[in-house]
C-alpha cells in the first residue's frame, strides 16, 4: 500500500527466429506452447498464444532479413507478445491485415506458408493488437491477451474487430 | 474410433512405426494451407493433406492433431520423418486423394 509500484512482468522470454530457417520454422511456437501449458494457463489462453507464436514466427522466417525476435512477457493480469525485427517492413499495413492479401514468396506459398492470414489471426486472437513498420528498416508486432475479466465478467478486448 | 481402426480399415501405411495408435480420431480436417490449419483444425483430428515438408509436424504438435495422413502416395522426407518420430506424431501415406480418402474417413465416424 502507498508505494505505486509500477507493474513489472513475472516472466520474460525471448526467442531469436532465423531467416529463411524453413526446416526449423514453428519450433519456437510449440516451445512458448509447452511453457504456458507447464504454468497451467487454460487450454483456450495456450491455444490463442500458439495461434498468436506460430503466425508471428512465420513472419519472422519469411520477411526478418537480418533475423528476427519473438519476446513474450507473463504478466499476473496478462501476457504481451512482440514480434521484432529488422527487414522490408510493411508498406500498406491495412493491406496487410487484410485476410488474403500476402507478400510471400512463391516457394514458400507451395509449401503451403503465405496464405495471407497471418497477421490477421494474431490480431483476430489478440485482445489487444498493435503495429508499427518503417519500410526497408523494421517492423514491431505486438500482440495482448489479458489473463483476467472485466468487472462485469466480459472479456477485456480493446479491439473489438471484426470476427 | 482411434488410429487403430482406422488402420485396418482402410489400408492407410504408417510411416514412423512404434508410435502409439490407441488415440482416438474426433474429427478429420482437410487443408493444405498451414495458416488456415493453425486457425481452424480440431484438436484431435486427423489431418489429410499433400504437404511434406518438416513444418507440417510443428503444425500438428501445435494443434495437438491425432496425425496426419499425406495423400496420392506422397511420402516425406527424412527431415519430416525425424521430426514426426520425434514429436511422436503418426504419419501416414495412402494412395488415395484427399477427397476419396477424407470420404472414407466421414463414412467411419458417422458409424460410429
Amino acid at each position: 500500500m502507498g508505494m505505486n509500484k509500477k507493474k513489472v512482468p513475472r516472466l520474460i522470454w525471448k526467442f531469436p527466429i532465423s531467416f529463411r530457417d524453413i526446416e526449423k520454422a514453428g519450433e519456437v511456437a510449440n516451445k512458448i506452447k509447452k511453457r504456458f501449458q507447464n504454468l497451467g494457463m487454460k487450454p483456450e489462453i495456450v491455444r490463442r498464444v500458439s495461434i498468436i507464436c506460430f503466425e508471428g514466427e512465420m513472419n519472422l522466417v519469411l520477411f526478418a532479413e537480418k533475423g528476427g525476435l519473438i519476446r513474450v512477457e507473463v504478466f499476473p493480469d496478462r501476457i504481451d507478445i512482440f514480434f521484432e525485427d529488422e527487414g522490408p517492413g510493411i508498406k500498406d499495413i491495412n493491406l496487410a491485415l487484410t485476410p488474403g492479401y500476402s507478400t510471400a514468396p512463391e516457394w514458400a506459398v507451395e509449401m503451403g506458408f503465405g496464405a495471407g492470414m497471418g497477421l490477421y489471426n494474431i490480431k483476430k486472437n489478440s485482445d489487444f493488437f498493435e503495429i508499427f513498420s518503417e519500410v526497408d528498416k523494421k517492423t514491431m508486432v505486438h500482440s495482448r491477451i489479458f489473463l483476467t475479466k472485466c468487472k462485469d465478467g466480459s472479456p477485456r478486448r480493446s479491439n473489438l474487430n471484426e470476427s | 474410433m482411434n488410429l487403430k481402426e482406422l488402420v485396418e480399415n482402410l489400408g492407410i501405411k504408417l510411416l514412423n512405426p512404434g508410435v502409439n495408435l490407441e488415440r482416438d480420431i474426433s474429427d478429420a480436417y482437410v487443408c493444405d494451407l498451414l495458416s488456415n490449419v493453425i486457425a481452424n483444425a480440431p484438436e484431435g483430428s486427423i489431418w489429410i493433406t499433400v504437404q511434406r515438408h518438416s513444418n507440417i509436424i510443428a503444425v500438428a504438435v501445435l494443434k495437438s492433431l491425432a496425425g496426419i495422413i499425406l495423400t496420392q502416395g506422397i511420402v516425406p522426407g527424412k527431415e519430416t520423418l525425424d521430426k514426426a518420430i520425434e514429436e511422436k506424431i503418426p504419419i501416414f501415406s495412402t494412395p488415395d486423394n484427399s477427397f476419396r480418402i477424407a470420404g472414407k474417413i466421414y463414412q467411419m465416424l458417422l458409424n460410429k
